[in-house]
Order: C-alpha cells, then structure tokens, then sequence
C-alpha cells in the first residue's frame, strides 16, 4: 500500500472508519523519513499533525459531520503563508519568517478538514525550473537522485511522486507547477488566472502568478480546485468560478466532435526524437477515440520566452522591493546609518537569481529602455493573448510537450541563466495569455517521466479537467 | 540593439535596485545580463504597431470590497513578531544621516 487512493476513496475510508486520520498521517510521515535524502520539505509538523488527526478521529467517532478532506495529509509549497512554522519562499531572506496570517487557499483545505503536514522546497521566491535556486538545498528527482525534479515547486511536485502525501500545492508562475509535475511523473494543474486566490502567498510577478494542485490524478486536482477556487475578498484579482463544480466523475465518454489543435510550434523536428514519440503517441490516440486533430500555429509563440524574460523580472524587481529589513526578513545589524542598512539587507538576504531579476527588472522598467523592452513586451503580450484566441476559435484545446527536455542532471544548468530559462519555453505562454493548462505524465523515457501539456481558453478550466481526465484514462 | 552592459552600467542598476554588489559579482553580472538581454531582444523584430499593451489578463476594474471592518485574525503582535529591531510598539531603523 505505497500508493495513495484517489482522495475521495481515502475520505470515505476515514469518514466509515475502514481507516483512521491518524494511520494516514503516520504513513505520510514514514514516507517523509524515508526518503530524506531527496531534500523535499524545508519544515514539518509531525506532532501537530498528529494531534489534528486524533481530533478528526475523536469527531467521526462520534458522529460529527465533517468536510470533504476529513484527515487528510497536505503539503503546499514554502512560499505559502502559514500559521505552522516559517514561511521561507525557500530564500534566506525570509529564513526566519513567521507569517502573521494564513493563504486563503490553505484557509479552504484546512476548512474542509485536510491537515498540513509540511512545507515543500522551491527555488528561492519561486525563480528557476530546477529548485537549484533555492537558497537552502536541491530536491532531487524522484525517478532519479542525480537529476532535478523541475522547478520552481520542485518539492511540491516531489513530495507527492513520493508519497509523502496524497496531494500539494504549489504556485505556477511560467511553468512552476506543470513542469516539476512532468519531471516527477504527477498531475500538475495551472487554473486561469484569477480562478484561486492569492491572498497569503509571496507575491512572485503579480500579473502571472497562479495557485493550484499537485496529484496523482486529474480527478483529485478536480476535487481540490473545486474548494479553492473562487473569489475572495482579500485577492481583489479573483474571478467567477467558471463551474459551479470542479468535481469529475468520468463526463467524457469519448471524444467525438472534440477538436483538438496540436502547437506544431512545439512538435516538429526539433523536437527530442524520443518526447515526441510520446506525445505522438498520445495524440494518436485522441485521434482514435474520436478527436479531430487539427494542426495549429502560433505566429508570435517563439516571442513568448522573451516576453515572459521582461515582464516577470519586471514584476519581480517591484515586489521585491519591499524587502528592506525593517519589518521583515533578513537584516544586516552591523549598517549604522538607514541607506547602508537597506543596501546590506538585500544584497546579503537575495541570492543570485533573485539578484539577476532584480537587475533586469530595473533595467527594462528604466526611463530610456521602458518603451523598447517593457512596453513592447506588454504589446507582444496582447499578440499572443490575440492569437490564442483565434486559435481557440479552431480547436477547443491545445496541446503539445510540457517540457522541452527529460528531467535534467543537477548541476547541468544552472551556472548558464538563459539555458535554464529555456527550460520554461513550452510553459510560459498559459500565464501570459492567462489560460488553464495542466500537465500529465504520458509513460516514460529511460525510467524518466514525459508529461503532455493540454491549454484551454480562458475560464474553461472544468472542460478543462474533463478532457484531462478522459485523456488520462485511455493513456 | 546592442546589449553590451558596461560596468558602469551595472553599478548605475545595481544603485536603483539598492543593491550592493562585490567586484566578482559586478563582472558576472555584466556578462550574464547581456546575455539575457541579447535573449530578449528578439523582441525588436515584432511589428507592434497599433496594439494596446496589455497589463493584466482579467478585464475587472476597480475591485471595491464592501466598507466594512473585516476582522482578518491578526493583530499589532502577529505583525511585530518579525521586527528585527523595536522598541515597544515602534520598529527601530539606523539614523538616516551621517553624524558629521
């Protein structure tokens, strides 16, 4: 029993009493110490746990009605605020932070009767493909302790391969959730933008950022959208749910009159031989179950890298920005006048990637270069956003590889900025259009996972879901 | 466009992101952000002639919540706990100017 249930499955078992709260946060847990090696949380709450699970054991046996997640393990990610232990984003910065309040998305699990077990690593404020970033270790890929798990929820992504617990959450940026969850052979959902609140998670590039679940299957992403997402009004930012349920229970029977576009900008000859075998593989199938398969092209996609490398450090070097010392985080108590105290607590809290970011943000955001980088980058955007939605006018879904590479050897990258910045390259236009897009793994490659990338319009995360589900059936 | 950052350059950067930065990292910087920038700057190719830059992807404008006192379980203690330096319910900073 290595494997976790589908989270409905494992609610009923602890709601009937079949199984206890408790049992399965004790077989989290021995997943946890088992495999420490892997470097996956940054904290844990064992006792806390414990103590949680014994209350949801105690109200079922007597009786008490309790939530759609009763006694359920979680992780989320260490750039979500959180009552338990610091929040760290994974940077020295905030190494010892105590968040004064909670995420609204943890505030809805927790609701519902999930129990937060531990908080995953990530590349420092969420900024790489690799988890290399992160200022306090590497998570290792899961299928292989020489290689990364992806970034930047790498530990997210991880934990669950894992089994550590049966499902986490993570933050997806340009790709954050969808590429670690391919390299670690899970479900990785990135809802629209604005579907699940932000509120209480560590600002990375405001216009991008998005919150969603890592599962071992479509329908348990299914499940936990269905409970945070929403609006809220602490995230002036959120949408109407374009469904009043995000639960599945297998609505596609097969894909007849389903037009599906595969981005020949994606697959074609450049394409690695042997990803593309997969992801043929998977398309051709989608053609047998009755898909119409239509060849799609999207002018302006190969600028998508290039414009998510202006507005995100953009974005990024302005929520940064409010990192100074004084309130919060890192500072340098040796500075004896305010100025110096500002310029030491960033530059000994930042790593080098945050750096970087910081420096280019300011640089495209600077008077004399604004309307040559930022500004055109911003109009790319609405290029792009124009040409999806032509393209969503053809097909209803879109779909390609999530990642252009196999999980990568540690260390293979990371001293070259823009060879990891490719890693995003497939990933980056879902959150510069602002459109769903989940990754599901598709079989393997030498014992390493491929994950298929699917993107749908904007608010069609449930039709969404509902494909990703049928496609994850007939895999 | 040319994308060749000189150090001065990077020093000039370094000052308005008040960061501070060593000699290695001011050389490393200069070599790594030129490349990004060399990166980016496929952008120049792009007819953007006529199109509205877009900022954020949701159309909603002006989000008011309603004028009520939310009570959002925290208060003045939860936010102080992280003051590296107070004093009762003040946060400390270093002088701002020299002493001459």
């Amino acid at each position: 029993m290595d494997n976790w249930l589908d989270l409905d499955v494992l609610v009923k078992k602890v709601k009937s009493g079949e199984t206890t709260s408790v049992s399965l946060v004790e077989k989290a847990f021995s997943f946890i110490k088992k495999n420490k090696e892997y470097n996956v949380l940054i904290s844990d709450f064992e006792s806390d746990a414990l103590a949680k699970a014994k209350e949801v054991d105690i109200k079922i046996s007597n009786g008490e009605k309790l939530g759609r997640l009763a006694g359920i393990p979680f992780i989320v990610k260490d750039n979500f605020l959180t009552h338990l232990g610091f929040t760290t984003a994974g940077s020295n910065m905030l190494k010892n932070f105590q968040a004064p309040y909670q995420a609204t998305a943890v505030n809805k699990l927790i609701d519902e009767g999930a129990i937060l077990i531990g908080k995953a690593n990530l590349d420092a404020f969420a900024h790489g493909a690799s988890t290399e970033n992160s200022d306090f270790m590497v998570t290792k890929n899961p299928f292989d302790i020489n290689r990364v798990a992806g970034g930047s929820s790498g530990g997210s992504a991880a934990a669950v391969a894992l089994n550590m617990a049966p499902f986490s959450l993570g933050s997806d940026t340009g790709g954050s959730i969808r590429t670690p969850a391919s390299f670690c052979g899970n479900i990785g959902f990135k809802p629209s933008y604005g579907l699940v609140s932000r509120s209480g998670v560590i600002a990375m590039a405001s216009s991008l950022d998005v919150v969603g679940p890592i599962t071992k299957t479509v329908a348990d992403a299914g499940l936990i959208l269905d409970i945070i997402g929403g609006q809220d009004q602490l995230d002036g930012t959120t949408i109407k749910r374009d469904s009043s349920s995000y639960t599945l229970n297998g609505n596609l029977k097969n894909l007849n009159g389903v037009r599906v576009g595969v981005v020949t900008d994606f697959v074609n000859e450049d394409l690695d031989q042997k990803i593309k075998e997969r992801i043929l593989d998977t398309i051709s199938k989608l053609r047998s179950s009755g898909a119409e398969i239509v060849d799609i092209t999207i002018p302006s996609i190969d600028l998508s890298l290039p414009v998510y490398y202006i507005v995100c450090p953009a974005e990024v070097s302005s929520n940064l920005s409010r990192y100074d010392g004084v309130k919060y985080g890192y500072n340098d108590s040796t500075s004896t006048n305010l100025e110096n105290y500002y310029l030491n607590s960033r530059s000994k809290g930042f790593g080098k990637e945050a750096k970087r970011r910081i420096m280019i943000g300011t640089y495209v955001l600077s008077s004399g270069y604004y309307d040559a980088y930022y500004k055109k980058a911003q109009q790319v955007r609405t290029k792009l956003i124009n040409e999806f939605n032509e393209a969503f006018e053809k097909v209803d879904f879109l779909v390609g590889p999530t990642s252009p590479t196999l999980p990568f050897k540690i260390g293979e990258k990371s001293d070259d900025p823009v060879q990891m910045y490719l890693s995003d390259v497939m990933t980056v236009a879902a959150n510069l259009v602002g459109i769903p897009a989940v990754s599901l793994p598709v079989g393997f490659i030498d014992n390493l996972p491929v994950g298929f990338q699917i993107m749908a319009p904007f608010k069609a995360d449930k039709k969404l879901l509902d494909f990703a589900e049928f496609v994850e059936g007939i895999k | 466009m040319s994308n060749n950052l000189s150090s001065s350059d990077i020093l000039k950067l370094a000052k308005l992101s008040k960061l501070v930065l060593s000699d290695e990292e001011v050389i490393e910087m200069q070599k790594e952000l030129s490349q990004i920038l060399d990166f980016v700057s496929k952008l120049s190719e792009a007819d953007v002639k006529d199109i509205k830059p877009t900022d954020q992807v949701t159309n909603l404008t002006t989000v008011l919540r309603s004028d009520k006192n939310i009570d959002y379980g925290y208060g003045l203690e939860d936010l102080m706990k992280n003051v590296p330096n107070r004093d009762n319910d003040f946060i400390k900073v270093p002088r701002m100017l020299q002493e001459s």
